[in-house]
């Protein structure tokens, strides 16, 4: 077993050391180790997207990434998402669309989702469906999580306005 | 009389019969009725004194929710089906 | 759509936020891998790299040896089963199938299948543990397909199986066989029909073994206490027979066992059996710890689930004026390893769709050496719809018949009597063909060239079963509701408004809470789309039980006599005008006697079925084959829709399901055995970029067996996508697919099989 590594991350704006081993990978550890289990693994090799974070504003993969290449980043989780007690348009959104039913896919779209309208503050349809098409979710059929992405959409910029 | 349903694979103990009238009031006493009249008929529907794995019954339109103690009534169907569940 | 004018209801029908919803936005809904105990191991299952094989010898010291290795189980550590059924809820089971499943006995019948497990420190240390594990196998031939497993030479898997023909064994024959059982159904004079119909297709299918897809693996951790008391964490559909099942193959009392139910990351039928919790169990018994296990994606792929891949026939006879005379099938499905296949609901929902006096069908459920099937949304009745559906478009192609039309020509309604026997009460097939055709969707013209549409039907059984909710009044007005239905989709809310409904309170007063098995009454599985049916009749009955002790508080605060007093409109009235609220009288609780504690339980009723007719156009790629859904309908009797948005949910998902099975999913085998294609970039399921919106158009037909008209919609949407897309591939392109998946390859062989012969 090789040496573990000490590595600082901000975590949802909070500075956070932990120690790993070289082939933990960030998912395994935000689970593990940080406790943050509200990241989900469903598959472990980057296919369905449930586990994704926001590193240094980046969607990825958290299965995919080693925590050791987290080192000096700042990671965002869907816990970080809300402002307190206030939820973020985007969770409000699928709140009120009934975007989710298990609820397993969630915070990987949430995270996606967050990273498109940062990027993108008005998608068309197709541009949503194609931004998350690496999030895959087995309730619902998309329908509704497509519409709720749009009307957070509307929500942020609304919010933007006032 | 109750008027049992015979399954297609045991209708060779019933002389080809589809449907036979059974007097009883209960689904274990319309197939003790079924085995006086054609026997061999019951060790094909039950095994140890129960609906053989497997099977269900619905009586009328209805699977029958309490076994072979569900009640029929006079004009009732009675109905020998592979069990069913659910995903 | 409302069939019943306008709504009577003051909380059914609306949209409230779902009362899980904010925990499942914010990552704190803790679901079966998010548990934390103390002392806690982790267990890693070793899995069968053959198909088919004898295991010859395990030896796992070298296992044992490595440091951070707490403890090895194999079959051994599990209790002999003897032969032996047990009720299940859903169903009997064989025990020692079960328990082979498990943990493989002297034979391992699926790559994949569990043969070993070990616990340790980490995961990492139990992975390294399982590659020390030595196993000797004796490599058998394996046997990958229905029709081939038939064959009266081909490799058998289990020595204990014979065919059942309906509680007997053929005669001639007293061999181990794959053919587990044989089902018949006939009605009137097949060949009399036949020799009436004007037009005669006899077609044959080939559908792929498909799996169910949840996003979250399956998992279990369990604590075998000092004391002999088992306790399992886990997601599953159903914590009872989860508890059930364990306490059988571990050979302890059921009440032994508590089943706490985590979150549950979709089940679709896939999370009824159990797969880990019994080797926790194992696994923590020898160690006194806590042990969690959770399965890759690989191993779902390759030891659970899948629905059956299928071989059927069908034979139809229809006169020139489109009225079907005869129909005859024939239905083979593959069990996988074990018996049990859903070929019973296959054969009872084949012909389940329409209305005619002759019919045979004949069923097979047949062992092959993939792993043990299970229901999968309908469980059998996407197959048979595939295959019958196509079969009536083409004949209405042939007779230039709309096959909306003809569907309401040969529909099912209320009084006919099924080719299995019973006779249907009021159900909704031909209003949901009568809403497809009256839609916008099937009036429009297609856009372009390559385009087609094509329309099919599908039916559901939904079933009962036992469900029990308790319901507790707080001194503010509000309720906490307990209920025994793990929520894979928003059932908690869809309870909780049934007893908001019948109490005339909101459904925001009312916190549902789904617990363990120690803490509510028995309930069945969250399946056979029966929660919002069967456990929301138990909300209702504990509302009742509510309103009835409500009723005796207040005649005893006004100092009346009980019988004048009534329930109404979410208050109590009494004489004179005496009149207080749920909230009022609950604030004056204290002063009566203290808490008012409602239950309810359902166990005797029975649904009627459920249908739904799809649309859909599509375009094929006349170069590659591809195939893309442009505009998808979802029309389907839903009885009541409770919360409109859950039900569209389920008709959505249900479709899309159905869509994946259509055209890209399928297990691809080597001829060892090997699955090829266990992760989800290979085994494909929709993407949200493969798919439109999907509209649904609620039609309400209320169920009479529910207070409210509730119908279970779960299942039924997953039935019509496969034919309604090979019909609307038909119109696109001329060419009838009869396998699924309809993926790109096949089309391009039947479009050039087309050009071929022209």
């Amino acid at each position: 077993m090789a040496k573990k590594r000490v590595v600082s991350i901000k975590l949802n704006g909070d500075p956070v050391e932990f120690l790993c081993e070289p082939r933990q990978t960030l998912l395994e550890v935000l689970r593990d180790t940080l406790d943050m289990t509200g990241t989900k693994e469903g598959c472990s090799n980057g296919n369905c997207g449930a586990c994704t974070v926001l590193m240094d504003g980046r969607p990825v993969t958290s299965c995919l990434v080693l925590a050791v290449e987290a080192e000096g980043a700042e990671v965002r989780t869907v816990e970080g998402v809300a402002c307190g007690s206030h939820l973020a348009p985007v969770q409000q959104a699928f709140l009120e669309g009934a975007a989710l039913q298990c609820g397993i896919c969630t915070p990987g779209f949430i995270m996606q989702t967050e990273a498109l309208l940062a990027e993108n503050p008005s998608p068309t349809e197709e541009q949503v469906r194609f931004y998350l098409a690496g999030n895959l979710c087995r309730c619902t059929g998309y329908d509704k999580i497509v519409r709720a992405v749009m009307c957070a959409a509307d929500k942020r910029r609304a919010a933007m306005d006032d | 009389m109750a008027r049992v349903f015979i399954p297609a694979q045991i209708r060779d103990l019933t002389d080809g019969q589809e449907v036979v009238e059974v007097n009883g009031t209960t689904v274990r006493e319309v197939i003790e009725g079924l085995e006086s009249i054609h026997p061999g008929t019951r060790e094909r529907l039950c095994r140890d004194g129960q609906l053989r794995p497997g099977l269900m019954i619905a009586v009328d339109s209805s699977v029958a929710s309490s076994g072979l103690r569900t009640s029929i009534n006079r004009d009732s169907e009675v109905h020998f089906l592979p069990a069913i569940g659910g995903g | 759509m409302s069939t019943n004018g306008k709504p009577k209801y003051k909380v059914i029908g609306t949209r409230p936020i779902r009362h899980d919803g904010v925990d499942k936005v914010t990552g704190r809904a803790k679901y079966g891998a998010d548990i934390r105990l103390s002392g806690l191991l982790h267990g890693i299952v070793l899995r069968s790299p053959h198909a088919h094989a004898r295991i010859v010898r395990i030896d796992t010291s070298r296992a044992e040896a490595l440091a951070g290795v707490r403890a090895v189980v194999t079959a051994a550590d599990i209790p002999p089963q003897g032969d032996r059924m047990v009720e299940l809820g859903e169903g009997a089971v064989n025990m020692r199938h079960l328990s082979a499943n498990v943990l493989a006995h002297d034979k391992v019948l699926y790559k994949g299948h569990a043969v070993a497990a070990v616990a340790a420190d980490n995961v990492h240390i139990a992975e390294e543990a399982c590659k020390l594990i030595d196993v000797e196998y004796e490599v058998l031939e394996p046997v990958l397909d229905v029709l081939k497993a038939m064959l009266p030479d081909a490799p058998v898997l289990n020595d204990d199986v014979r065919t059942d023909v309906m509680g007997g064994s053929p005669a001639a024959s007293d061999r181990p066989t794959n053919v587990a059982r044989q089902i018949i159904f006939t009605k009137g004079d097949v060949q009399a029909g036949f020799a009436a119909a004007d037009v005669v297709l006899e077609r044959e299918f080939r559908t792929g073994t498909v799996h169910q897809g949840y996003i979250e693996p399956h998992n279990a951790t369990a604590m075998w206490n000092a004391n002999g008391k088992v306790t399992v964490w886990m997601s599953t559909q159903g914590i009872f027979t989860a508890r059930q099942q364990t306490a059988e193959l571990m050979r302890i009392p059921v009440a032994d066992v508590k089943v706490v139910p985590m979150e549950i990351g979709g089940g679709f039928g896939g999370k009824i059996s159990v797969y880990l919790p019994p080797v926790a169990a194992a696994l923590s018994k020898k160690t006194g710890r806590p042990v969690k296990v959770i399965m890759d994606r690989s191993a779902v792929f390759e030891a659970t689930g899948p629905t059956p891949a299928s071989y059927i026939k069908i034979k139809l006879g229809v006169t020139r004026d489109g009225m079907i005379t005869a129909g005859d099938a024939y239905l083979a499905y593959e069990a996988g390893a074990f018996p049990g296949s859903p070929i019973g609901p296959g054969c009872m929902c084949v012909f389940s769709c329409y209305d005619f006096p002759n019919a045979r069908v004949e069923g097979y459920d047949v062992c092959v050496n993939k792993p043990r099937s299970n229901a999968y949304r309908a469980p059998g009745s996407t197959n048979a719809a595939f295959a019958i559906e196509t079969v009536v478009d083409e004949v209405c192609q042939q007779l230039g018949i709309d096959p909306a039309d003809f569907r309401l020509k040969n529909g099912a309604k209320e009084g006919v009597r099924r080719v299995d026997g019973p006779v249907y009460s009021r159900i909704g097939m031909l209003e949901t063909v009568e809403a497809i055709k009256a839609s916008e969707h099937y009036q429009s013209k297609l856009a372009g060239p390559n385009q087609g549409r094509g329309i099919a039907s599908g039916y559901w059984f939904n079933i009962g079963l036992k469900s029990a909710v308790t319901a507790t009044v707080g001194y503010d007005g509000s309720v906490t509701l307990i209920e025994g239905s793990t929520d894979i989709g928003g059932s908690r809310t869809s309870i909780a408004m049934q007893l908001a409904e019948t109490l005339g309170i909101t459904a925001e007063q009312v916190t549902p809470s789904v617990v363990d098995t120690d803490s509510v009454g028995y309930t069945d599985v969250t399946g056979g789309s029966r929660v919002t049916f069967a456990t929301g009749i138990a909300a209702i009955e504990a509302a009742r039980d509510i309103q009835r002790q409500l009723v005796i508080r207040a005649a005893e605060l006004w100092e009346v006599d009980p019988s004048t007093v009534t329930y109404v409109d979410g208050g109590v009235s009494g004489p004179d005008g005496k009149r207080m609220t749920f909230e009022e009288l609950a604030h004056k609780l204290p002063e009566t006697g203290g808490p008012v504690i409602g239950n309810g339980t359902s166990g005797k009723a029975t649904q009627a079925g459920a249908f739904g007719t799809h649309c859909v156009d599509v375009e094929v790629d006349p170069e590659t084959g591809k195939v893309q859904v442009l505009r998808y309908t979802v029309a389907q009797d839903v009885g009541t829709a409770i919360h409109p948005s859950y039900v569209e949910g389920q008709l959505q998902g249900g479709a899309v399901q159905g869509i994946g099975w259509a055209l890209n999913e399928e297990y691809w085998y080597d001829d060892k055995g090997s699955m090829r294609n266990a992760t989800y970039l290979d085994y494909r399921i929709p993407t949200c970029y493969d798919v439109p919106m999907i509209d649904t158009i609620l039609v309400e037909v209320p169920d009479p067996q529910h207070p409210y008209g509730v119908r279970g919609v779960g299942e039924v949407p997953i039935c019509p996508p496969p034919a309604a897309i090979a019909n609307a591939i038909a119109a696109a392109a001329g060419v009838r697919m009869k396998q699924l998946p309809m993926s790109p390859p096949r089309i391009m062989s039947a479009i050039w099989e087309r050009d071929a012969a022209k």
